[in-house]
Formats: C-alpha cells, sequence, structure tokens
C-alpha cells in the first residue's frame, strides 16, 4: 500500500484508491506466464458463467421461448440485429456474427464485475483483455478487406482514390496511422481507461465515506453521507458504462469491418 | 502526499504495459467464449430461428388454405341457396297454378250441378203441373155437369151433346190459359 511506508502517528492517514489494485498479489503459479492473481481468476469465473449460461440457455431451443430462452435470445437478438445485420447486413453480419457477439458479451459480463460487491474490479481494467480483443477486431477488419478486395484494399485504402496525388504526401501516413495504428490503440485505450477510471472513482468515493465516518467521526459523517451517495450513483453510472463500453466496443469492430468490405475499397 | 503518489508510482507497474500472465488469461477467455458462440450458442440460434421462420410460414399457407376452402365453402352454398330459392318460386308458381285451375273445375262442376237441379225441378214442375191439368180437367167436366144438371133439372151424364160442349169448352179455357201464358 502507498501509505503504508510512512506512518502518520497522530492524524488518521486516508488511503486512497491506487493503481497497485490492478495488480494484486498472486495466488498460484507467482513469477510463471500462468500467474493467477485475483482479477485473472475472476476472468476464468465469467467465462465458466458465459459457457454456462449459454450453453443452458440454448441446450432445448424450443420454437414458442420460455422466459430464460426468451432473455438469451433477445441478448443474442440485440447483437444480431442491432449491430451486426444493421451495419454489415445479412450475408456478412452472419459471418462476423461470432466475433461481434464474443468481444459484447465478455466485454459487458468483464465490465459488470467493477460492479460487484466482493469482486469490486473489472476483467477489462487490466490491459490484456481490451488489447487482445482489439487486436481480434484489427485482424478481422484487415482479414475483410484482404479477402474482399485482395489486390486493391491496401492500394486504396492507403491512397484514397479522387485525390489529387500531390495531396498523397499527407493524405497517405494520416490514413496509415488511423487505420493501422489509432483503431486498435483507440479501442483498446477507450475500454481499459473507462474501467480503470471507473474503479477509482468508486473507490475513492467509498474510501473516503469510511474515512469520514469511522477515522475522523463527529461532524465530518456529514461529509460521508455526500460521498456515500456519490458513490452509490456512481455505481449506476458504472452499469450504464459497462453496457456503453461493450455496445461501442462490438459497433466499432462491426463499423471497421463494413468499412473494409465497402465496394470503394 | 505527492510524494507518496509518486513514489507509489515508480512502484507500481505500468498499467499501460500487459504481463505475459495478463494475455494467457486474456486469449484463453477470448478463444473460449469465441468457440463457444460460433461453434455452439450461434448454430443452436440460427436452426431454431429457421424452423421458427418456418413454422410460421407454414402456419400463413395453413391459414390461407384454410381461407381459401371456406371462399369455397361459402361460394357452393350460396349457389345451392339461390337454387333452392328458384325451386321454391318455381313450386310455388307451379302450386298456384294448380290451385287456379281446381278452383275453376270446383266452379265449373258447381254451375253444372246447379243447373242439373235446376232442370230437374222444372221438369218436375211441369210433370205435376201436367198431372193437375189433366185432373183438373177431369174435376172440373164433372163438377161442371153436375152444377149445370142441377140447373136445368135433368141429367146431362148421358147426353153425348152435352159431354161434346163441355169438352169444348174446356179446350177453348185451355187455349185461352196457353194464349196467357
Amino acid at each position: 500500500m502507498p501509505f503504508a511506508s510512512v506512518p502518520a502517528p497522530d492524524a488518521p492517514e486516508f488511503s486512497g484508491p491506487s493503481i497497485l489494485d490492478f495488480f494484486p498479489p498472486a495466488i498460484l503459479f507467482e513469477g510463471t506466464p500462468f500467474e493467477l492473481n485475483r482479477i485473472m481468476l475472476l476472468r476464468l469465473v465469467i467465462v465458466a458463467i458465459l459457457i454456462l449460461l449459454f450453453w443452458l440457455g440454448t441446450r432445448r431451443m424450443r420454437l414458442v421461448p420460455g422466459r430464460f430462452q426468451g432473455t438469451i435470445e433477445m441478448g443474442l437478438d440485440f447483437v444480431r440485429v442491432n449491430i451486426a445485420e444493421d451495419l454489415l447486413g445479412k450475408k456478412d453480419g452472419q459471418r462476423f456474427l461470432p466475433l461481434i457477439t464474443t468481444i459484447f458479451f465478455l466485454v459487458l459480463f468483464m465490465n459488470l464485475t467493477g460492479i460487484v460487491p466482493g469482486i469490486n474490479i473489472a476483467g477489462t481494467s487490466v490491459i490484456g483483455l481490451p488489447l487482445v480483443l482489439a487486436v481480434a477486431a484489427y485482424i478481422a477488419f484487415i482479414y475483410a478487406g484482404l479477402r474482399k478486395h485482395p489486390w486493391t484494399f491496401l492500394r486504396n485504402a492507403l491512397f484514397p482514390p479522387g485525390v489529387p496525388w500531390f495531396l498523397y504526401i499527407i493524405v497517405t501516413p494520416i490514413e496509415f496511422i488511423s487505420m493501422f495504428v489509432l483503431r486498435p490503440v483507440t479501442l483498446t485505450l477507450r475500454l481499459l481507461m473507462n474501467m480503470i477510471v471507473g474503479h477509482l472513482l468508486l473507490v475513492l468515493f467509498f474510501s473516503a465515506t469510511a474515512f469520514f465516518m469511522v477515522d475522523l467521526g463527529g461532524w465530518w459523517i456529514a461529509a460521508s453521507a455526500v460521498t456515500l451517495a456519490f458513490g452509490t450513483a456512481f455505481t449506476f453510472f458504472e452499469i450504464l458504462v459497462a453496457v456503453l463500453q461493450a455496445y461501442v466496443f462490438a459497433l466499432l469492430t462491426a463499423v471497421y469491418i463494413q468499412l473494409a468490405l465497402a465496394d470503394e475499397h | 502526499m505527492l510524494a507518496e503518489l509518486i513514489i507509489a508510482a515508480e512502484e507500481a507497474p505500468n498499467p499501460l504495459l500487459p504481463a505475459w500472465y495478463d494475455i494467457v488469461y486474456s486469449l484463453v477467455p477470448f478463444i473460449l467464449i469465441l468457440l463457444l458462440f460460433w461453434r455452439v450458442v450461434l448454430p443452436r440460434m440460427r436452426t431454431m430461428l429457421d424452423e421458427r421462420a418456418a413454422l410460421i410460414e407454414g402456419g400463413i399457407a395453413k391459414a390461407e388454405s384454410a381461407q381459401a376452402e371456406a371462399q369455397a365453402a361459402l361460394e357452393e352454398y350460396n349457389k345451392l341457396l339461390a337454387e333452392g330459392r328458384a325451386e321454391a318460386a318455381k313450386i310455388r308458381e307451379q302450386a298456384r297454378a294448380e290451385g287456379t285451375a281446381i278452383i275453376a273445375e270446383l266452379k265449373e262442376q258447381a254451375a253444372a250441378e246447379a243447373a242439373r237441379v235446376t232442370a230437374t225441378a222444372q221438369q218436375q214442375i211441369e210433370a205435376e203441373r201436367q198431372a193437375a191439368l189433366v185432373s183438373l180437367r177431369a174435376e172440373v167436366g164433372s163438377l161442371a155437369l153436375d152444377l149445370a144438371s142441377g140447373v136445368i133439372g135433368e141429367s146431362l151424364a148421358d147426353d153425348k151433346k152435352a159431354t161434346a160442349l163441355v169438352d169444348r169448352f174446356l179446350a177453348d179455357l185451355a187455349t185461352d190459359s196457353k194464349a196467357k201464358q
């Protein structure tokens, strides 16, 4: 802990959130590539929950769905209709649906652990998962473009047709950076930073509440009511952020694939 | 406090540099969930949606055929109804004609009967009149002779002249009454 190194004898010390929250001590296999800490463990638990939920939800599908099957169908249909088919059309939507569905539900469930009491940290708040998903989206849209326009995809992406030749000096580096560097980087950082900041904010509000109420006491308890109210409000806000970031990540993946498939390329 | 934070930041790993274990525990969940959706969930979902679409389309086709059948049945019914109506009208017309014929026949019969009865009665009257006339003639003759005998004081009964006279008188009477009629 950052403040443990400098003990303060008299005044109570406020112990705020720390970046070390995202690097908890190892539980198993310390020092190996399979080092397991509580965040990695919660990722595995989420994977198990997802497999269980969707395996059971689609095991015996009825033509007239029950309540559970109806909920599962609603979730899958949201991704299929509102993201994949809306942007890519029926045929290409079908092709890239597994990837887009995976990204949506993986990000959604990993985000939501940030507000689950007792876990309180998102599975996506460590860079690995956002990075892996962004790389998957990156490979997917480049694959989509090369497959559809094997000879012209890269040329048209870097040298957009209809631009005077001398402007390529400016346009080509911009296109290159935006397409092949900024897209995966922004995908990764948007999700990662949202989750890191969400966690830090919640920890700040709730640890401040505890500090005001327990360590200071007296009139400071009034302040703790304010921080508690903010913490509660931001917990609900984090639910919104979790859903929104999952939607944005899946939507942007579909948009990049759509741009790669577009006919002017 | 700022200094402490800086110390903490120096000690803490950079959150933008992924650790190997982080990559491992990101790649494994991604691959597992990708396989789950790609190989299991989405094919099941697609099969179910196809079956549901087929069911709905089948239902629509069935409903359409049922509607067509109902339409045909209705037309058939209407046709039969019209035929029935026409037949009923025909029968009614026929019955009316027959009724008229029967009434006319009955009237004719009644008239004939009446005529026959009248004729019979007339004949009877005529016969009775003749009978009355004959008996009256005999009666009146003898009465007149009796009366005349009384008047002249002798019998005229066997007098051939007197008998002839009476007969002539009665014949005159008959012609008189006939002329009067």
